[in-house]
């Protein structure tokens, strides 16, 4: 059986017409003074979901959980969450829980208090909110540490006690604000899976946002990319990376070689496209473009082999010269500088310990892929 | 940075302290002067102690000037805050530029003027000079200084604590007073200190607007120096030094341990 990228899960209610969503952003706008930070946006996600919002800083991913924690109030537009309509809710009556990226830790209080703090709130029992926070320490590996203060604890420590705090409530939907940003790169890995077997054990629905396109990719279900207060795309990780939607998104996601032309002939899916210097692209992911439309044809680093040879049979080979290698251990990048005078990033696993076919800085090559190997973008 | 003691740091330092603690030191030593002569010295005694705790004018004026102190420090420091969090947190009203201006123009107002409008307030209005009008006078004068320490403090505090505090399910009143009343009260505390030790000491003010029966221990001290100083206002000012100095070398010993402290904890924090 065929599927898009390395993975197939059970679990797609985006799929399903018959599913529920449980968060809806209905055409919400959020304005601060002149500035749209929020522009129009809708967006559903369904129960138990691992959902991501991806953009650069300043896309206005922020002020979307921020509305849906009750901080901010949609300028126009409606949240939804379980069919209830969110408007005028304060905070601390909402039913999600936020994990802030200053982890806002309450300084002059235990970490066992930190975690007691909301269950406290809502007036349960002293033994059964003891209980909870023993649970929860032990959930993040921390029970040596419950008479600690914050600033006796480490980074990755503290990381920990501010999300076992906010699920301590077990809210409906807990969001993650860049939950990992303060963390060092090989923590932050850790870490990543530690959040997903959490999310699964508590079948939790998370909303996280992230600057971090590896971070969305590894923990998230669906990610949608944000960029100036819209949703450019919202799709899995795999639809993400091997079917952007638009030309935003190739480039946002990964590295990809972009070329632009004009679709020259196409029937049935199949295509050719014109780039105009020479090079002519043949491709059966042209969808329904039309002929003579403006197009672009994205293809990722690591679908285009470089070989000395022309290889036979190749649908797309073009020759050009090598320009860079970069050995990075696991792979070898390189940059070809194609005849035509692109510049083509191609990436080749080093699978083998032994190269049959080694290039040089400024020999002939070839670069080739398969037709289905790239991806048509209109937009 | 040099170590050596060269003439040129030596005299410096003698000169500069001397500057600051000879009147000082004088003062204490002839507070122990057995002579009734302030300037000659006539051999140790702590005979004027003994007559100071008898002098009933002294000790009353001890007792309003504690009082008045305590109890205009703390309404200032409750009205402070007030006006420090208002000024840092609504920051978008209109009128916020001469508001804060307001608050904190009786900072450099001269004390004659504060003093001097005062009292016309409280004749205007018909109070009669007091120990309740001193007080009054003494909150106006020390609430902008108590403003400007707490505001410092909320100029950095994390305001994600407190949303952090009313995600998980608290009030705005009850995250005030569990989250950022904690978290801000070592500001709190040094501006109520600093607005005591201003009523403990000020003159001018109480001059204007204490009446009989409200003579506070500045007043008292500076209308017997009039008549001629005794040994017994050097006694008297000696004891404040002493009850002020144990004060500041007691905050700042737990200060410093504080630091410490937080240090070890962090590096061992950082071991893991």
């Amino acid at each position: 059986m065929k599927s898009l990228g390395s993975i197939r899960r059970d679990f797609a209610p985006w799929n399903d017409p018959k599913a529920k969503p449980y968060i809806q952003f209905d055409n919400v706008t959020k304005k601060f003074g002149d500035f749209t930070a929020v522009n129009n946006l809708s967006l559903t996600i369904f129960e138990r979901e691992f959902f991501a919002l991806l953009g650069a800083s300043g896309c206005g991913k922020s002020t979307l959980l921020r509305m849906l924690a009750g901080f901010e109030e949609p300028t126009a537009g409606r949240i939804l969450l379980d069919g209830q309509d969110l408007r005028g809710i304060p905070p601390y009556r909402r039913p999600v829980n936020m994990m802030f990226q200053s982890y806002a830790l309450f300084p002059h209080m235990t970490v066992e208090n930190n975690i007691a703090f909301g269950l406290k709130q809502d007036g349960m029992p002293k033994p059964e909110i003891a209980a909870r926070v023993g649970e929860m320490l032990k959930l993040v590996k921390l029970e040596q540490f419950a008479k600690r203060k914050p600033h006796q604890l480490s980074g990755g420590q503290r990381q920990r006690v501010a999300l076992a705090r906010s699920v301590a409530k077990r809210p409906k939907v807990l969001l993650l604000d860049e939950p990992l940003g303060a963390l060092d790169k090989k923590l932050r890995e850790e870490t990543q899976f530690e959040l997903m077997d959490l999310q699964q054990s508590l079948g939790l629905t998370f909303v996280v946002v992230t600057h971090d396109q590896e971070e969305a990719m590894t923990m998230a279900d669906r990610i949608a990319i944000i960029d100036k207060g819209e949703v450019m795309q919202v799709a899995t990780p795999a639809e993400v990376y091997e079917a952007p939607g638009s030309r935003f998104v190739a480039g946002f996601v990964g590295n990809v070689n972009m070329f632009e032309g004009k679709i020259a002939r196409g029937d049935a899916g199949a295509a050719s496209i014109d780039t105009g210097n020479g090079i002519t692209i043949r491709t059966e992911n042209a969808g329904n473009a039309a002929t003579g439309a403006a197009v672009a044809f994205a293809i990722r680093p690591e679908k285009i082999k470089v070989s000395s040879k022309k290889p036979a049979g190749a649908v797309n080979a073009i020759e050009g010269e090598v320009y860079d290698i970069a050995y990075l251990g696991d792979m070898t990048v390189y940059h070809v500088r194609l005849d035509g005078g692109h510049v083509v990033r191609a990436s080749t696993m080093n699978a083998e310990r032994i190269t049959e076919d080694p290039l040089s800085w400024n020999d002939r090559a070839w670069v080739s892929f398969r037709p289905d190997a790239g991806v048509v973008l209109t937009r | 940075m040099n170590p050596t003691w060269s003439r040129f740091n030596i005299t410096s330092i003698v000169l500069g302290f001397a500057f600051l603690y000879l009147p000082i030191v004088l003062l204490v030593v002839f507070s122990f002067n057995e002579s009734k002569l302030v300037t000659v010295w006539g051999g140790f005694s702590t005979k004027w102690y003994v007559s100071l705790f008898h002098n009933q004018g002294l000790m009353d004026a001890t007792w309003v000037t504690a009082r008045v102190a305590v109890i205009s420090a703390t309404v200032a420091t409750v009205l402070g805050t007030l006006a420090a969090l208002t000024l840092t947190r609504y920051t978008r009203f209109k009128g916020r530029m001469l508001f804060s201006g307001m608050v904190f123009a009786p900072l450099v107002m001269p004390e004659v003027i504060t003093g001097l409008s005062l009292l016309l307030l409280f004749v205007a209005v018909g109070l009669d000079r007091g120990f309740l009008t001193v007080t009054l006078a003494h909150i106006t004068l020390t609430m902008c200084f108590v403003a400007v320490v707490v505001q410092s403090r909320l100029m950095t505090f994390d305001r994600s604590l407190e949303e952090a505090a009313m995600d998980l399910g608290a009030p705005p009143v009850k995250t005030f007073f569990q989250i950022t009343l904690p978290v801000i009260m070592p500001a709190i505390v040094s501006g109520w200190m600093l607005a005591f030790t201003l009523s403990l000491d000020d003159l001018v003010i109480a001059s204007f607007t204490s009446g009989p029966g409200a003579t506070t221990l500045p007043m008292k001290i500076y209308s017997q120096v009039r008549l001629g100083v005794t040994p017994e206002i050097n006694a008297a000012c000696t004891i404040l030094i002493a009850v002020v100095a144990v004060g500041v070398i007691i905050a700042s010993l737990a200060n410093k341990r504080r630091e410490v402290q937080r240090q070890r904890d962090e590096q061992a924090a950082q071991r893991g």
